[in-house]
């Protein structure tokens, strides 16, 4: 009976007045992810759910400098206060342990959290095994071979061989309580009760619908302690619903609004965060067959894109072109002879060297295979529409095939073999966040299908040296020129045709205050306040 | 009576199989895999087959299929491949929402519907019914989903009156009354139409009946001869009312998703994109459940209105 009276209670409610509600001190964000991200330790969707569940709940040894607009973010002390590679023996890393850490639950944060988190992930029968988060941080974390406990504040862990890639996998494991979980011996209940170490805490979850955090008043840096006293989490993947929730006042932020809604935005008084950060929306080819197999002909798709004209006339400004795989300023760029601004006379010029005459007999003709949406794709469409008509204005003609996002996820990761056999290229935004993400897993000979993602695939032995090279550069600064070295050439071989960098953009009511927008996939919210 | 009943009940065990046989071929037919949904983007294939096997899901698909079925016939729906949270834990609460959605809509679109049809087939041919028809033939035709991007807009957006998605149940039954609002009218809005078609004919098909010139001549009052028609309409108008309650209940995919309204259209909206198989049959099999019921119940209604159907 109960229902009932809602149900006639709903019909007078239309005619209620109801403005929107918002509580001083909360934060309210509108996620892009169909469902809160998994809150039990290693978090899935994405980087969006390492962004808004992990590093707000959790803290990795190894964190991410999130307090700088200026420059790609850098690792920074996390729960361990130092750490560094045994000159004798370099696949063992000792981690110095932060003391007087505490957990959500009261728990003081020692070494073994950092082994029992271990054990979570990789050992299959421990009872502790979290198959699930486990199945989502693997991929990050496939140099790390052991970790053992050296006293209460003291960690090793050993690698598969030596590395100085280390830290950039450390910080995506995300710590978690023993204690607690010992009170449920269960995931799915500990996500829903989880304790990290994290500024913020988890107070409510409802599945799909919203998270709630508040802030954790015993967080150890008081530099970080967040000023907000709530951070509320709504999943909104339609941007429309995201744009409405935002306009309507139901939440103080949205991620990815419709870049075509900016200027209305703008004008209604709205904030629009932006920034470069780690992304690249590319076309990767396929070298093993024509045209792409080319290198001139690569070369000429490069300088036939007017990246420009996309970022302007399609997504209002919210990406910048795109040159190579990271952006100019960034340490890995170095200084790429090949520049691929807009140059259409050059790359017929190209074309013509190639033997390709846009008039004669022999076409440039391939089929590439794109997805309708997707996380981090865009305006897939219409940015492709433009390509390809960028293309096609130079004598290259590309056939589009759009497939529905997990289709196109699926048959990337296998290559381009079986249903992939016809393609030529594949349209998949990526992060280089670290050198692995960057460089590793497409072009070293290594990284070939299955073993990784070089799916092209690409082979050249001077980029598999420069590459075990940089793993083997303990020093940041020499390991950084390496790698800037390596990006020069791949940018001279154009494996890929690099488009364009998103920028992030975010839109905030003008309440949401001292938000930094950092060169990378996370952010810091605990600097963050809402006005009134 | 009970004999009917029972026969119908074990009718509904070979629809509900074949149901979940379609739903679980046509997710294997379509392209891509569960797996893609739940791995991060830049997980390699090595990767991938490796939590392949962990979820068992390298299994023959006939050898996956009786499985789900065997814990099914246990009262088990397994868990989401997405979430691991249990499938009747998550179906449950989408039900919830779903109905108390399909409730309102319905009492808001059967109460205007059914006066605006019954008003229209005592007005037959004057203004005002060609009016009622025109607002029918507007409920029918305009899509939900735009009506309800429209609705946010105007209410949302532009008044800022009512929120523009979500359910927010846990902030209390006024919150979510605010919340259930704009869903209700955009999800009203094709039964509204539908009925007020169905109302007006089936009341006219009545007075053009003999017996009612009958009732007219022995002398009764409008108001006499109107209890009459409404009588003997309602078998028929019984019928679309169950199927409408039934589309309001199924089909609101297009309105949860537009409203986030947590309820079964959006979370099978979810499952069909994750790929999330066991979450996708799970729904399936509890619509498919409800239709069966909801139908039997509207047989059941017939009857007791009109003694002349349990004959058949």
């Amino acid at each position: 009976m109960r229902r009932l009276e809602t149900v006639v209670a709903s019909l007078f409610a239309l005619l209620a007045f109801a403005g929107p509600a918002g509580a001083q001190g909360t934060l309210r964000i509108g996620m892009t992810a169909s469902d809160i991200p998994y809150s039990g330790g290693q978090p899935d969707n994405g980087f969006e759910g390492f962004r808004f569940v992990g590093y707000q709940i959790y803290e990795p040894l190894i964190a991410w400098d999130l307090t700088r607009s200026d420059r790609p973010a850098a690792l920074v002390p996390g729960l361990a206060e130092s750490w560094e590679v045994r000159k004798a023996d370099p696949t063992k890393w000792v981690f110095k342990l932060r003391r007087n850490v505490k957990f959500h639950d009261g728990s003081p944060f020692t070494a073994d959290a950092v082994v029992f988190t271990w054990e979570s992930i990789k050992k299959k029968d421990a009872p502790h095994f979290d198959t699930y988060g486990s199945a989502q941080v693997i991929p990050r974390l496939a140099s790390l071979k052991a970790m053992k406990k050296l006293d209460d504040h003291t960690v090793e862990i050993e690698t598969n061989t030596p590395t100085s890639f280390v830290p950039y996998q450390v910080c995506y494991m995300m710590i978690v309580s023993p204690v607690q979980w010992q009170k449920f011996k269960d995931w799915r209940k500990f996500a829903d009760q989880p304790s990290g170490t994290g500024p913020f805490r988890l107070t409510k979850l409802v599945p799909r619908e919203r998270l709630e955090l508040e802030a954790f008043k015993e967080y150890w840096n008081p530099s970080r302690r967040p000023k907000v006293d709530k951070a509320i989490f709504l999943p909104m993947p339609e941007p429309t619903t995201r744009l409405a929730a935002l306009r309507s006042g139901q939440v103080d932020w949205i991620e990815v609004p419709p870049p075509d809604a900016i200027p209305q935005l703008k004008a209604a008084g709205f904030q629009i965060v932006m920034n470069t950060y780690p992304h690249n929306w590319t076309h990767t080819l396929r070298l093993d067959k024509e045209p792409w197999n080319n290198k001139l002909v690569r070369k000429a798709a490069n300088y036939a894109i007017d990246r420009v004209g996309i970022c302007k006339s399609l997504l209002n400004d919210t990406c910048a072109p795109a040159s190579g795989i990271t952006y100019k300023g960034h340490p890995w760029y170095g200084t790429p002879k090949e520049t691929y601004e807009y140059n259409p006379t050059k790359a017929k010029e190209l074309l013509r060297q190639a033997g390709f005459d846009g008039a004669s007999k022999r076409p440039v003709k391939a089929v590439h295979l794109i997805s309708t949406s997707g996380s981090g794709q865009m305006l897939p469409l219409p940015m492709n529409e433009l390509v390809q008509k960028n293309l096609k204005e130079v004598g290259i003609d590309i056939d589009l095939q759009p497939v529905e996002w997990n289709a196109l996820t699926q048959r990337f990761r296998v290559g381009f073999t079986g249903e992939n056999a016809g393609m030529n290229a594949w349209n998949i935004s990526f992060n280089f966040q670290e050198p692995w993400s960057a460089f590793g897993r497409f072009f070293h000979s290594k990284s070939v299908v299955p073993a990784s993602l070089n799916t092209m695939p690409y082979i050249n032995p001077e980029v598999d040296k420069l590459l075990d090279e940089a793993a083997q550069a303990f020093d940041i600064g020499r390991q950084n020129e390496i790698l800037a070295k390596l990006h020069e050439i791949v940018v001279d071989d154009a494996p890929w045709i690099f488009i364009v960098h998103d920028l992030n953009p975010r839109a905030m009511s003008a309440r949401v205050k001292g938000f930094v927008p950092p060169q990378s996939w996370f952010v810091d919210l605990t600097s963050v306040s809402v006005g009134k | 009576m009970w004999a009917y009943v029972g026969r119908r009940l074990l009718l509904a065990i070979p629809t509900l199989l074949g149901a979940s046989i379609i739903v679980f071929a046509m997710v294997h037919l379509a392209p891509g895999d569960p797996m893609s949904a739940v791995m991060p983007v830049d997980a390699s294939q090595a990767d991938i087959e490796a939590a392949r096997r962990m979820y068992g899901f390298d299994q023959p698909l006939p050898v996956q299929y009786l499985r789900w079925l065997g814990r099914v016939a246990q009262g088990d729906l397994g868990a989401s491949i997405a979430t691991r949270r249990p499938v009747l834990q998550d179906v449950y609460a989408a039900l919830k929402n779903s109905l108390v959605l399909a409730l309102s809509a319905s009492v808001l679109s059967f109460g205007i519907g059914i006066a605006l049809g019954l008003f229209a087939a005592f007005q037959r041919g004057r203004a005002l019914d060609k009016l009622m028809s025109a607002v029918a033939i507007v409920g029918v035709s305009v899509p939900h989903y735009w009506a309800g991007i429209i609705l946010i807009i105007i209410f949302s957006v532009q008044l800022n009156w009512l929120p523009a998605m979500g359910a927010a149940a846990e902030d209390g039954v006024l919150e979510y009354l605010k919340h259930m609002a704009l869903p209700t009218i955009a999800l009203a809005l094709i039964p509204l139409g539908v009925l007020t078609r169905v109302v007006r004919s089936a009341a006219l098909d009545i007075l053009a009946q003999e017996f009612v010139l009958a009732l007219r001549a022995k002398g009764l009052g409008r108001a006499m001869v109107f209890a009459h028609v409404v009588k003997n309409s309602a078998p028929q108008i019984l019928t679309v009312l169950g199927l409408q309650f039934g589309f309001a209940l199924g089909g609101s995919v297009l309105v949860e998703t537009v409203f986030s309204w947590p309820g079964t259209g959006y979370l099978m909206n979810l499952a069909i994109f994750q790929r999330d198989l066991p979450l996708l049959q799970g729904i399936i099999l509890v619509l498919a459940t409800f239709f069966v019921v909801l139908n039997l119940a509207v047989d059941l209604a017939q009857t007791l209105v009109d003694p002349r159907i349990a004959r058949h």
